[in-house]
Order: structure tokens, then C-alpha cells, then sequence
């Protein structure tokens, strides 16, 4: 090829590739260079400052370093000059007159003691430096910056890869030093924990805290490592974690398609719940005289006032026959299953079946309904198809990105990393959100609008849009219909009209407008403050609008992701946890559809689609169901009007929970079958991004503790189902060939890939990473455009309300906390529940930050401290949904959006007051 | 409601600590609103934090945390990268919550080797203990450019020269601690001589570009910031580099002995800035930055000054000029370090290849001159490339600005020729020695150009002259020693120089200018292992700080022997 540059290194000729390093073409022909300051992983810039890479170039005075040096045509390099070697040499030296002696090295086993060893330099001739402070101050990470060598990894690591930029080189010269903020301890500083300086760390200065004794030197080391997934969000991040002893020591990131080895602070440290006192290890049965109530609290830690231990033999005889007896007496839809959006694409396939073949209703319903029904509902009528159309790492290829209605530095952190790197690099980002958010300060525009005023928003946006002619035409001719209604309609909605509403100044409305139409490429993200309204399938309706009017979609760099919550959400929709479509989103309505289905599982299945989360409390609470099935989801924390659903759950006649702790959930249970978690299994899971990947099991189950599919499957064997899987890959099998979907991905090839996206045209190609680019999966090929008209919220702020209360997660702390609050260093960063209000509102109630609060709505009450916390607009107040003994979901609203049958978990009218109780905080002043 | 409403037991084991705040240290928005209100409409875009910083250090006297935080948010910028660029420069106080403001009055006392060898070391002791420490701080400095009259001490912004203990407290005393107005010549007056005739005369069409750089080309200017490429070729370099394009002006003049540059700058600035707006016309620059350093408080305000002068006068209009103000950094000499802190960030020197003619300042191809090398644009173009050229000695080309100081009777700026020798330079233009002192040896070009014994003072000082003995000649900055100097001393001083103005970047230079002060503090005089140290500080730094460093060390073992064992 012509573009490769031919050189000499070490007397043989070498072609390079465009934009390769000395360093880079010598690795790949199999020359060894030592390196300190450069990482060859994804994502660094070679920086060239160790001064160790050191390479002789003929014709120039002084050495270069060949990671950052590109070779130019006919170059002459010697790899392993005298000049270079003694540069090698003497930088070691220099480096380790200042460490700590190999003998008490923080980590014997780093990249730099490792280096230092093949050259042959372990002491130095130089007198050392002054001795450093070590810090200790974050539960996580151990900083000894006595081993610093300066090489500023760490802070490319902080602040050009995940751009947290939390790490500065501050000083200069030797009193060069590794900063945290303002020089503060890290514990005190905004680090998010990414722990990414951990993972780039050469030499043990940045150490995850638990690997060394009280002296500060590593002694755990694994014994093996197991490359798998982290369990917590739709990003998908893939791991490799390392065990001793068959225990998790730590995990690392994977270069994986959607990570690049990059991890946030639960998937790198938020791994020990599974090793929790409260894990489940054998199976319980509720006591005979133990009462069912709602406001019941039990201990997971002792649940012996509740429950007794039972063999598996009779827990699952008890558990069967419950189910059994409800069906016989009651018919099938007198049953309902819950399946989970945490467990792997087989479980899921598995848990639907059961209900739909074992009960005989397709009452099955997961989290998704809670998350993104209303987006996948306007996405199925729209576009027909519910899943992503685009990567979320096409925001690198994108030259304008909007973020509404998500908060992706706290719920998809190493997303939000990607989205970072783009406008770092020129990408125009736009941020819309009611609340304020860190990822505002990479973005062009901001616009904090007026809780629940999407759509007067964004159809302001389509209004500018059609009348500065920014549409494009011949793509909405080609590949659209109903674009003239959605012309008439938007006409009411001018920026200036819909300012007042939303919040927005008309002008600024109609910059963005412009900016997303005219931009080359252009991209829309959203999340659940799109879609958790009564009016978010219109929120989702307006956004898949913006796209198509514009033909923002089907373009490497365009497209509309919504960012799926659960780390298989997107897999376990598609593999049929839904009551109104069996696996890939085939309607159990449609007759020739169900006979295909009847065909494959050998028998009759219910003609009738099935009710909803929300829908099956209803209906519980009603009497129409009287037993339930619920497999890795928590309802009890994370339905809306929580009362509700915990008086229902306690109405159940028979309730089945399979989880791995006693949760919320389980207090109300007949049964509680001890399962696995995620780190203990084999199976696959589906991100938001379409892409399928293979988890491994790193450690054993603990106690009796069983594999969900193995439950499933003995929970089936038990209600009348002739079911024999003996393997994970069994179960993948018969499900992808009933999903048209996972057509060219077989069990095998995830085992070799560890990552394909669907859907990929053959067996050894990759996958289709943007859809959509010829035409829709409708009837016609066409995608619908739907109008939206303004709906308000259903309960508005009053005089006895007149707060907006909004709910959603932290950083440390997924969903309802059931893992998270489990994993000691999670819960040390963010132990107690907090209610954010802006610093302004809670001087109006004079109040100090940390002060508690009551905070009511027409459903409940609950008492809080408070957290001061400017990004939250006055008026508002924020609380986390993941606290149990002050749980956000107590307050919220269950009333649905009529399409996706989703709550309005993000706004309801709450009423705030002071406690007068000034809670022990150690308030902090820096 | 009931109490049940309340749960009592969470999952979590934690409740250790509530936090009332998020992660980190909160924004003060009383701080906030002071800085919103210092900045006014300033710009806020990311290459003015260091302007943004010298605002807040001239107005508060310092920069306090809470202060830095609010910048940080205004500015849309990482706290991190506020703290490191602050604390980058010695001219910024950063107070944290638990630290003292300083006081309120600074006294600089510069310690570099010039004024070392004139006693500073003296003084600094004196002022030390003869002052009230908390309404005045004594400190330290690097070379403040006015070797000719040292010991040389900076209060406030007025400068002491020849200062003694008693002239400082005066000037302490006074409470007049302004940098003092300088006669020079100004606008008008440079207009008046026929300045600013040949510049129209571009801009009306009546020159072309590649006349001026054949002129320049054929009188040999060469870069006189110390590195002598022919400037010439270097505007041609740029113009070959597509628009657009970009201009930089290195007045950082920071190499101890030097101060030519602030000569003239303080007496006929226009003869520089006229050569700029040249050299920006002829490469089609469309702005062009002025960096100045913080230790010349006076050319500050003059450039100032008369910029605004320029921009009424409209011959500007082609490419704007703009101030900038270092704040006590030697590294922003070096041409990539000042780009990237006219960029607002620390000033760490860039990696070669690219070099700045192809991407520069903000990326862009940019071409960036010595205040020198542009002073002498007018004159050579006016009175012909034969006029420069001629006046050379021993075959060099040219005239050449040396700044003499140390054992010589009349210390300054010796306009000489090219391929002048030191011992010419003492006898014809400096008076001779300093009754009492025998010369013993001289550093050619500041602290950088390494060390000659007065047994080599008959070599032509010109770039590309004293490389084959281990020196160079650099900026021109000849310091006169005598028998009264300690040579390891004078080493140990210019060591601990470059140690404290590395910019820490690469391992030679940030620990090999730190290791070997220890030895030489320690009495370690290993010639052997500083021989190897410097060798590779040499050969494996990346600027020439690094490289240039252990000059002095190779000199006084090859040249010193008795005096190095």
C-alpha cells in the first residue's frame, strides 16, 4: 500500500501505518521499547515524557522518544543504540533513587519494577528525595505518591479518557506533584472513583486500596482471571475480574466495543455484594403464623421471626405447588410473572416461557415497563423497531449531540465519557435537562428548562425547523409519512408562544433548532426524564420527529438512542419479557405469530396479551391475581406509590420471589429461593447499544445458593412442564432460533467474540451498528411521523404541594440500592438517603445542609436529610429511589402514560417542611 | 402519617459520614459574584486564565481557593487545571483555607548568578533579618534582566538597582512601589523620525514579501533569541503553511546575564513593533501575539500602551496586536512553552516534530520572533542588507546586541559585531576588569552556554562557534568572572537555577537538574556520574532547558580541573 512509510529500524526496513509511532510499528514487528509514560491502551495520547521509549534517530543531535516520534520515509532508527540504552538506563535510576526500595514497593509486580528488571537497573547512585505523605483518605483507592514517577497517566487517564477531571500536575520542576482539585486528599476531592488512574498506573502510586496490608505493599494477588461482564447498566461494560481463592480480589476494565476498557466506580469496585451477610444461601419458607402486611420490616440479616430454612426438595415443591393450585383453581390469568432485566438473555427467554407455557397467561413483565416503555412505545409506532439505531459511541462521529432527559455522568457513567471526548474534540453538545448536571460544562448549549415542558420545548424546536426550511425534503418524501399533520401541528407551537411554557428564551429555542438541523451529522440520546411521564410517548414521539423531519437517522453519526437502564434490558425485551409480544417483539395477538410459538413450544398458548407492571398491582389488588412468580425484580422498591404496591404484594395468596438477598420484595414472600448473581453465572447479555456479549462465571455460588435457569427450569419441571436443559447454550439455542434478530450469532461465536451486535448479516462479519439506513421495518418501509400536543403533568404543584418532586439515582447506587447499598464501598461513598435541594431553597426554609426534612405528597411521607446541592432548580427536590428507610417511591405518582403504561416517576407535587432536628453532619467547609 | 412510614432498616451497612453537599469542595457564591464582578465583560475563553489569574493576584493580593474555584466555574474549566496553572507560576500566590495571605508587601531579590557574584546572597540575608516579616516577604528570584546594574531587588514592581539594604528599605519606605515611568520613544516620536513609512509602504503594495525576506536572507538576521535560525527561511516556512496563519513575539527574556531585549524595549519599542507588523504583513499573519515577561513591569505598560496607539492609528488593521503577560516562568522562553501559556496553560515546551511553523499557537502554522531579531527589520530593509552584513569580524555576518555583565568596569548592552571574542568584548566595549580581579573565565551566553576559562577568550563569539567546545553563545549574554569567583559556586548557582525553572515535564531534566544540585550540595563532586547524568540530560531532554542544563557541570570539569576535585 502506498500510504505505509517505509524506514529503517535496526538496520531492517519497516512499513508503518499512516499515523503509527516508531514504538507502534516496532511492537508490531516484535521490537521490544520500554516504556513508562505510554500506554498503548484505547484512548491515551502518547505524551513523551518519561524519557525511557528513548531511540536513536541518524542525522539528529538528540535521542527521540519513539512513542511519540512518527517515522517519515527513509528514516534511519536504532531501537537499542549505546546512546539509547544508557538514556533507558540512567532515567530508571534517576526514577528509583526517588521510590521506596523494590523490598517495600507498593506493587513489586508494576509495569515500572517489572521494566526496571529486564534492563537491569534496581539501585541508584542519586540521593532521594524528601520522604512524600501517603494518602489514605478514600475508601477505594490507596494513593502512595511516593512511587509517582510523574509519567501523567493518571491525568490523562482523569482528565482526557473519562474526563472527570478530577488529577492535575500541579507545580512544576521536581516539586512536580499529582493533584486531586486543589490539592485536596483524594476522599475529599470530586473524584467519582472511576478508578481509571488505577487501572493506568505503572509503577502502584494510584492502588485499589484493598490489595495492600496496613504498610501500604500489595500482598493479594490473584490466581486467575475471568473475563466477563459488569452487572449494573445498559452500558456494558466488559471486565476482566481477578480471584484468589475462588474470591473476587479486583476488576479491571475490557477493551470492549462499548467500554474500551473504561469502568465507572460500581463496575470497579461495587463488586463485593455478592460476598454481603445478608446474600441468601438456602432456601426459606415463610413461618406459618408469620403475618403478611405491608409495612412489615424484616431483617435480612435475621428473617428467623418470618422464615425457616427448608431443604430445596420442599421449598420448590412449595413453590410449585402454589403457582399450580392458583392456575388449576383460577386459571392462568390468575398468575403473573415478573422476570428481570439483570439476569442474561437465557433466564429471561426461560422465565417467559414459563409463564406462558407453564402458567398459560402472558401476564409477564419486567423493569422495562418502568424505564422505557413510553420510548419503545413511540419507537415501535414511529420507526417500528424499539431498540437503539445507533451505538452511543456514534456521538465521536457526530457533529452535534443532544442529551435530554438524562443524566448519563450518573446512570451511564463511561457513556457519558464517550460523549466527553466528542466535545472535547468539536462536537457541539447539547444538554437539555430541568436539573442541572456535570455534563454541562462540556456542552455549547444549556437549556434548563421547565419540569415536564418537553414537548412545548422540542415542538418549538420542530416549529423552527420546518419554518427556516431547515427539513430535508427528499428524506421525509422518501422515507416518511403523516409530515404534513406534524407540519400543521407544530405550526401552534412557536418558540415564543412555548418559551413562557417551557422556560426558555424563544431565540435560544430556535439556536438549537437550527444548530441540531444544520449540523452534518446529528444525534439525540435521552433518558428516563423523557420517558417516565404521562406524557412520555409524546416526549419520545417529538424527539424521533426531530430525526426524521431532519433525516438525522441511518447515518454513520446520527440517529435516536434512548440509553436503556439495565444491563440487559434491551435483552430481556427482546427476549420476550413482555406481556404483549413473545421473544423479538412478535404480537401475541397475531394469530399466525402465536401458532408459530405454539408450534415450537408444543402447545396452546393464551390468545390474550397480558397486563402490564403497574397493571398486574391493579390487579393483585383487585383478587383477579392471586399468585406471583417474581425472579430478580424488586417491586416493592421501585413501583410508584410504593403502599400500593406493598399492600398488594401482601395480598398475594402465593408468592414466589427467587433473588439473591431477602429484598424488599421477598418480606412478602411464601417462598424465597436463593439464586445467582451475575458474577456467578454463564449467559449472555444485550446492551443498549444492540450489542450481545457473553458473561462468564468468576466464583462459585455460595452455600446452596442455585443458578436461576436451573430454578426456572425445576419451578417448570414442577407445574406440569417437560422441560430438560443441562446448559445455558441449550436454552441460547432454541431462543435465537425463534428470534430472527440473533440470526449469524450463535452461542459459539459469542464464546470467541465475547461481543457481537445485532443484527449482523453473516457468521463472520460484524454487526450493523447504524439501522435504518434504506428503510424502516414497517408495513411500508416508511417511518410514521406522530404530532404531540401538550399534556400536562398529572398533578401540578398547589399551594399544598407547590414542590416538584423528581426521582432518579446516584452515581454509587443502582436502582433500588438491593445490590449496591451491599457492596461496602458504594455504601461508604453514599451510605444514608438524601434529598437534594438547591442551596438557595433550603436558606428560604433555614435550613443548613444536612438538616432533615419531611417531605410529603398525596400518597405518603417520608423524613430525609438534605443534601445542598446547586445543580437542582428552586422548586424542586431530588430523591434517589435506591434508600429503602426513606424510599422516594413511597411519593411518586403511578399514574401512566397511556401508551407505554409507564409512571410518572418524575414529577408529582410534594410538600416540604422543616423537621426542626438538626442531624449530626460533619458539615464540609472546604 | 405513621410512624411505619418511616424505614428503619436500610440494606446499607454504611452510615458513617452524611454528606450536606456533593463530592468535593462547594462553590462559594459570594466568591463567585467577586469575581464575576472583577472580570466584567473580560473574555472567558480558556487562553485568559493566566490574564484571568494576574487580575485576581493584582486586585486580592493573592489568589485564595474559594477565589480559584469561581474562576474555575466561570470559566467553565476543571478545578484541576486552574490549580496546576496557577501553581505553574511563581508570581501567583494560591492561599488555600488553612494557609496566610502573604503580606503585603513583596521584595524579590534576584539570586541568579550575575547578582550572586555581586553580592546577593548578602543581602538576601540582610533583608531577611532586618525587615518585619508580616507586612513584608523577602524572596528569591531568578534573573530580573538588569545584570548591568546588580545586585538587582524588585519591590512591589519597582525595581532597586545596585541595591543595598539600606536603598531597599528607602525604597520600602517610600510606599512607591509602581513601576517607575520610562522616557522612550513613543509614537509620535517614532513616526516623527520617518517610523512606520516602510510598514505603509508594504501595506500600499509598494513592497513585496519576498523582497523583505530576500533582503533579510542576504543580510544573514538570524533569530538573536539565543538559537540563530536565519529568519529568512523561517518566514518562508510559514508562508508555505496554509492560512491561517499566526504570529508570536517572545519578549521572555529570562536567561540569566541577558537584557538586550528589555534595552530596547524600554528606549524605541516601535523600532520592534514596526519589524512585527512587517513580518506579520509578510506572512500574512492575522494576529499577533506580544509575550511579555512579568519581571519587566515597565515594557509591560509601555507595549500597552502604545499598542492602543498603533490600533487608533490603524495600522493594525492588517494583523491585531495583543499583550500578554507572563508570570515568572524562565521555561516560556522557550518559543513552545510561551505558545502554549499564551494558550492560558503551563508552560511545558512541545514535542519536535511538528514544529510551530506548521502547528503553533492554537494549532495554527505560526511564526514567532525574538524582540531583536524583529528591531533590526526596519533598519536592514531601509539602509540595505549590506549594511548588517558588513559588520562582522573574522568572517560573521552581522551586528549583535551582547549583554555584558559581572567583573567588567562598564557593564550593559554592547552593540559589537558578530565574531567579536569575550577578551574584545572586556577591553573595547566594557572598560576592562573591575580593578583588583584577574579574569579567570566567562560564560558566552548565559546560563546555558556553558563556562570558557579566560585561556579561551580569543574564540569569535557567533552561533555555531563555541558548540565544538561544549558552549554556545545563545542570547548573546556574556558574564565576566573572575579570580574572586568560586567556580563551583557559579555551577551550583546556575544548577539550582535550572532546577527550580525545569518545568518538570521529562525525567532528565525534572530529576537530573534535582539530583545533581544534591550531589553538588552534598559535596558529591563525581565526575564520573554527573559526566554520564549530563550526558543524558543532553541527549534524552526534550527542550533545551534540559539539554543545555549540565553545560555548566561539563564545562567546569573540562575546563576547571583544580577547581572541580
Amino acid at each position: 500500500m502506498s500510504d505505509k512509510i517505509a524506514f529503517e529500524m535496526d538496520g531492517l526496513t519497516v512499513e508503518a501505518e499512516p499515523g503509527e509511532s516508531i514504538w507502534q510499528a516496532a511492537r508490531r514487528v516484535g521490537v521490544s521499547i520500554p516504556h513508562l509514560c505510554h500506554s498503548a491502551e484505547p484512548g491515551y495520547r502518547s505524551d513523551g515524557n518519561c524519557r525511557v521509549c528513548m531511540v536513536e534517530i541518524e542525522g539528529e543531535r538528540v535521542l527521540a522518544a519513539s512513542c511519540i516520534r512518527k517515522p517519515t520515509p527513509g528514516l534511519k532508527v536504532v531501537t537499542n543504540s549505546a546512546r539509547a540504552k544508557k538514556a533507558r538506563e540512567m532515567v530508571f535510576e534517576l526514577l528509583i533513587a526517588d521510590q521506596p526500595p523494590k523490598s517495600q514497593a507498593h506493587d513489586p509486580q508494576s509495569k515500572f519494577w517489572n521494566w526496571a528488571a529486564d534492563i537491569g537497573i534496581e539501585r541508584s547512585r542519586f540521593p532521594s528525595r524528601e520522604p512524600v505523605d501517603c494518602d489514605s483518605s478514600h475508601p477505594a483507592m490507596a494513593v502512595n505518591l511516593d512511587a509517582c514517577i510523574h509519567c501523567g497517566l493518571c491525568v490523562r487517564a482523569c482528565r482526557e479518557v473519562q474526563v472527570n477531571d478530577v488529577i492535575g500536575m500541579a507545580y512544576r520542576g521536581s516539586g512536580s506533584k499529582i493533584v486531586f482539585d486543589f490539592d485536596a486528599a483524594m476522599g475529599d476531592s470530586t473524584c467519582v472513583a472511576c478508578g481509571e488512574c488505577v487501572q493506568a498506573c505503572p509503577t502502584g502510586a494510584l492502588m485499589e486500596a484493598n490489595l495492600l496490608n496496613e504498610e501500604g505493599v500489595r500482598t493479594e494477588f490473584e490466581d486467575r482471571s475471568v473475563d466477563t461482564l459488569c452487572p449494573y447498566c445498559g452500558v456494558g461494560c466488559q471486565t476482566r475480574m481477578h480471584i484468589k481463592n475462588d474470591r473476587i480480589l479486583y476488576v479491571d476494565g475490557r477493551d470492549g466495543p462499548a467500554n474500551n476498557n473504561r469502568l465507572c466506580v460500581k463496575g470497579r469496585f461495587g463488586w463485593d455484594y455478592i460476598y454481603n451477610e445478608h446474600r441468601l444461601t438456602r432456601p426459606l419458607i415463610r413461618k406459618a403464623n408469620a403475618p403478611k402486611r405491608w409495612d412489615i420490616e424484616i431483617n435480612p440479616a435475621d428473617p428467623s421471626e418470618y422464615f425457616r430454612e427448608a431443604s430445596w426438595e420442599e421449598a420448590l415443591e412449595k413453590a410449585a405447588s402454589g403457582l399450580a393450585r392458583a392456575r388449576d383453581n383460577h386459571g392462568g390469568s390468575a398468575l403473573a410473572g415478573f422476570g428481570s432485566a439483570k439476569c442474561s438473555n437465557e433466564e429471561a427467554y426461560l422465565f417467559q416461557k414459563l409463564v406462558r407455557t407453564g402458567f398459560g397467561t402472558n401476564n409477564v413483565d419486567h423493569c422495562t415497563r418502568l424505564c422505557h416503555a413510553s420510548s419503545v412505545a413511540a419507537l415501535m409506532e414511529g420507526i417500528g423497531s424499539g431498540a437503539v439505531t445507533a451505538p452511543f459511541k456514534a456521538a465521536e462521529d457526530s457533529d452535534c449531540v443532544i442529551v435530554i432527559g438524562a443524566r448519563p455522568e450518573q446512570n451511564h457513567p463511561v457513556a457519558a465519557t464517550f460523549f466527553k471526548n466528542a466535545a472535547k474534540k468539536g462536537t457541539k453538545l447539547i444538554v437539555m435537562d430541568p436539573q442541572g448536571q456535570g455534563l454541562s460544562r462540556y456542552a455549547s448549549h444549556v437549556l434548563q428548562f421547565k419540569p415536564g415542558q418537553d414537548v412545548a420545548l422540542l415542538n418549538a424546536m420542530l416549529h423552527t425547523i420546518i419554518e427556516d426550511g431547515l427539513t430535508d425534503e427528499q428524506y421525509i418524501q422518501a422515507h416518511t409519512e403523516g409530515f404534513e399533520e406534524l407540519k400543521k401541528r407544530v405550526s401552534e407551537f412557536s418558540p415564543e408562544k412555548m418559551s413562557e411554557v417551557c422556560g426558555i428564551a424563544a431565540e435560544k429555542i430556535r439556536e438549537v433548532a437550527r444548530l441540531y438541523a444544520t449540523s452534518e451529522r446529528s444525534i439525540v440520546f435521552w433518558g428516563m426524564g423523557i420517558s417516565q411521564h404521562v406524557h412520555g410517548t409524546d416526549n419520545a414521539r417529538c424527539l424521533i420527529a426531530l430525526a426524521l423531519v431532519t433525516g438525522h437517522i441511518g447515518r454513520r453519526g446520527t440517529g435516536l438512542h434512548p440509553l436503556r437502564g439495565q444491563n440487559n434490558v434491551q435483552g430481556a425485551s427482546d427476549a420476550g419479557l413482555i406481556p404483549m409480544v413473545y421473544p423479538d417483539y412478535q404480537p401475541v395477538e397475531d394469530e399466525d405469530v402465536r401458532k408459530r410459538f405454539e408450534k415450537a413450544w408444543g402447545q396452546r398458548l393464551d390468545p390474550v396479551k397480558g397486563l402490564t407492571v403497574v397493571e398486574i398491582m391493579h390487579a393483585v389488588s383487585a383478587g383477579e391475581i392471586r399468585a406471583m412468580y417474581i425472579q430478580g425484580e424488586n417491586p416493592a422498591m421501585s413501583d410508584p406509590d410504593q403502599k400500593h404496591a406493598r399492600e398488594a404484594l401482601s395480598n398475594l395468596e402465593h408468592l414466589v420471589v427467587q433473588d439473591i438477598f431477602l429484598t424488599e420484595t421477598a418480606w412478602q414472600a411464601d417462598v424465597v429461593l436463593p439464586a445467582s448473581a451475575h458474577a456467578e453465572k454463564l449467559g449472555t447479555y444485550t446492551n443498549t447499544n444492540r450489542e450481545v456479549q457473553l458473561a462468564r462465571p468468576a466464583v462459585s455460588l455460595p452455600g446452596e445458593a442455585r443458578q436461576d435457569w436451573e430454578l426456572i427450569q425445576e419451578i417448570g419441571k414442577r407445574i406440569g412442564l417437560d422441560w430438560n436443559y443441562s446448559h445455558p447454550r441449550e436454552i441460547y439455542s432454541e431462543m435465537a432460533a425463534l428470534m430472527p434478530s440473533l440470526t449469524n450469532i450463535s452461542w459459539e461465536r459469542l464464546e470467541a467474540e465475547d461481543a457481537v451486535t445485532y443484527p449482523v448479516d453473516g457468521p463472520n462479519v460484524p454487526g450493523n451498528e447504524i439501522m435504518f439506513s434504506d428503510s424502516f421495518p414497517t408495513k411500508d418501509g416508511r417511518a410514521r411521523l406522530v404530532p404531540a400536543g401538550l399534556v400536562p403533568p398529572d398533578e401540578l404543584p398547589d399551594e399544598t404541594y407547590p414542590f416538584v418532586l423528581t426521582t432518579g439515582r446516584l452515581l454509587e447506587h443502582w436502582h433500588t440500592g438491593a445490590m449496591t447499598r451491599r457492596a461496602s464501598l458504594l455504601d461508604r461513598l453514599e451510605p444514608v438517603p438524601v434529598a437534594l435541594l438547591n442551596p438557595r431553597q433550603l436558606e428560604s426554609f433555614s435550613l443548613s445542609p444536612g438538616d432533615e426534612v419531611k417531605v410529603t405528597t398525596r400518597r405518603g411521607s417520608i423524613n430525609i436529610a438534605t443534601r445542598s446541592d446547586g445543580q437542582v432548580p428552586e422548586g424542586m427536590i431530588f430523591i434517589p429511589f435506591c434508600f429503602s428507610e426513606a424510599a422516594a417511591n413511597l411519593l411518586t405518582n403511578p399514574q401512566l402514560d397511556p401508551y407505554g403504561k409507564i409512571p410518572e416517576f418524575k414529577f408529582c407535587a410534594a410538600r416540604v417542611e422543616s423537621v426542626r432536628e438538626t442531624t449530626n453532619v460533619p458539615q464540609q467547609t472546604t | 402519617m405513621t410512624k411505619s412510614d418511616v424505614r428503619e432498616i436500610p440494606p446499607g451497612a454504611g452510615r458513617r459520614k452524611n454528606f450536606a453537599f456533593p463530592k468535593g469542595r462547594q462553590l462559594s457564591e459570594q466568591a463567585l459574584e467577586e469575581i464575576r464582578v472583577l472580570l466584567g465583560n473580560h473574555s472567558r475563553n480558556r487562553d485568559q486564565l493566566i490574564e484571568i489569574l494576574h487580575l485576581v493576584q493584582d486586585r486580592k493580593g493573592c489568589l485564595s481557593a474559594s477565589h480559584l474555584q469561581a474562576i474555575a466555574s466561570e470559566m467553565g474549566l476543571p478545578m484541576a487545571e486552574v490549580y496546576e496553572v496557577a501553581s505553574f507560576y511563581a508570581h501567583f500566590d494560591i492561599v488555600l483555607e488553612n494557609e496566610i495571605p502573604p503580606p503585603p508587601i513583596t521584595v524579590r531579590v534576584c539570586d541568579s548568578i550575575t547578582c550572586m557574584i555581586n553580592g546577593a546572597e548578602q543581602l538576601i540575608k540582610e533583608l531577611e533579618n532586618g525587615t518585619d516579616n508580616s507586612s513584608i516577604r523577602v524572596l528569591r528570584a531568578p534573573c530580573m534582566g538588569r545584570c548591568e546594574v546588580a545586585p538587582t531587588v524588585e519591590v512591589g514592581h519597582r525595581h532597586v538597582d545596585k541595591a543595598t539594604f539600606d536603598s531597599v528599605q528607602e525604597v520600602i519606605g517610600s510606599g512607591n512601589h509602581k513601576a517607575p515611568d520610562i522616557q522612550y520613544t513613543d509614537y509620535q516620536s517614532y513616526r516623527r523620525e520617518g517610523g512606520y513609512q516602510l510598514l505603509e509602504k508594504c501595506i500600499a503594495g509598494a513592497m513585496k514579501a519576498e523582497e523583505i525576506i530576500s533582503v533579510l536572507s542576504d543580510a544573514g538576521l538570524r533569530g538573536l533569541g539565543g538559537a540563530g535560525f536565519p529568519a529568512g527561511r523561517k518566514w518562508q516556512f510559514v508562508l508555505a503553511e496554509s492560512k491561517p496563519r499566526l504570529m508570536t513575539i517572545n519578549a521572555d527574556e529570562g536567561e540569566p546575564g541577558t537584557f538586550k531585549d528589555r534595552y530596547y524595549l524600554e528606549r524605541d519599542p516601535h523600532r520592534m513593533l514596526e519589524g512585527a507588523l512587517i513580518a506579520a504583513w509578510a506572512v500574512e499573519a492575522e494576529r499577533c501575539y506580544i509575550y511579555v515577561r512579568d519581571e519587566y513591569p515597565s515594557v509591560l505598560n509601555i507595549i500597552d500602551k502604545e499598542i492602543r496607539e498603533l490600533e487608533a492609528s490603524g495600522l493594525t488593521s492588517h494583523c491585531g496586536l495583543e499583550l500578554r503577560r507572563g508570570a515568572g516562568a524562565y521555561i516560556c522562553g522557550e518559543e513552545s512553552a510561551m505558545i502554549e501559556s499564551i494558550e492560558g496553560k503551563r508552560g511545558l515546551p512541545r514535542h519536535r516534530p511538528p514544529y510551530i511553523a506548521q502547528i503553533g499557537l492554537f494549532g495554527r502554522p505560526t511564526l514567532n520572533h525574538n524582540v531583536e531579531t524583529l528591531y533590526w527589520v526596519r533598519d536592514i530593509i531601509e539602509k540595505g542588507a549590506d549594511w548588517f552584513s558588513r559588520q562582522g569580524r573574522r568572517s560573521r555576518k552581522g551586528i549583535r546586541s551582547f549583554s555584558v555583565s559581572g567583573r567588567v568596569r562598564e557593564p550593559g548592552v554592547k552593540l559589537a559585531p558578530a565574531g567579536v571574542t569575550a577578551q574584545e568584548l572586556i577591553d573595547e566595549f566594557s572598560g576592562g576588569l573591575l580593578d583588583g580581579h584577574k579574569f579567570k573565565g566567562y560564560l558566552p551566553g548565559g546560563a546555558s552556554g556553558g563556562i570558557l576559562p579566560a585561556t579561551m577568550a580569543d574564540i569569535p563569539l557567533d552561533f555555531g562557534t563555541l558548540e565544538d567546545y561544549g558552549c554556545f553563545v545563545g542570547s548573546h549574554a556574556v558574564i565576566i568572572l573572575s579570580d574572586q569567583d568560586d567556580m563551583k559556586e557559579v555551577t551550583l548557582n546556575l544548577m539550582r537555577f535550572f532546577e527550580d525553572e525545569s518545568c518538570g515535564q521529562c525525567t532528565p531534566c525534572r530529576n537530573g537538574t534535582e539530583k545533581a544540585v544534591r550531589l553538588m550540595e552534598n559535596g558529591i563532586w563525581d565526575g564520573a556520574l554527573l559526566e554520564e547524568l549530563s550526558q543524558v540530560m543532553a541527549d534524552a531532554s526534550i527542550c533545551g532547558l534540559g539539554q543545555a542544563a549540565p553545560n555548566p557541570i561539563r564545562s567546569l570539569i573540562k575546563y576547571f580541573p583544580e577547581e572541580f576535585s
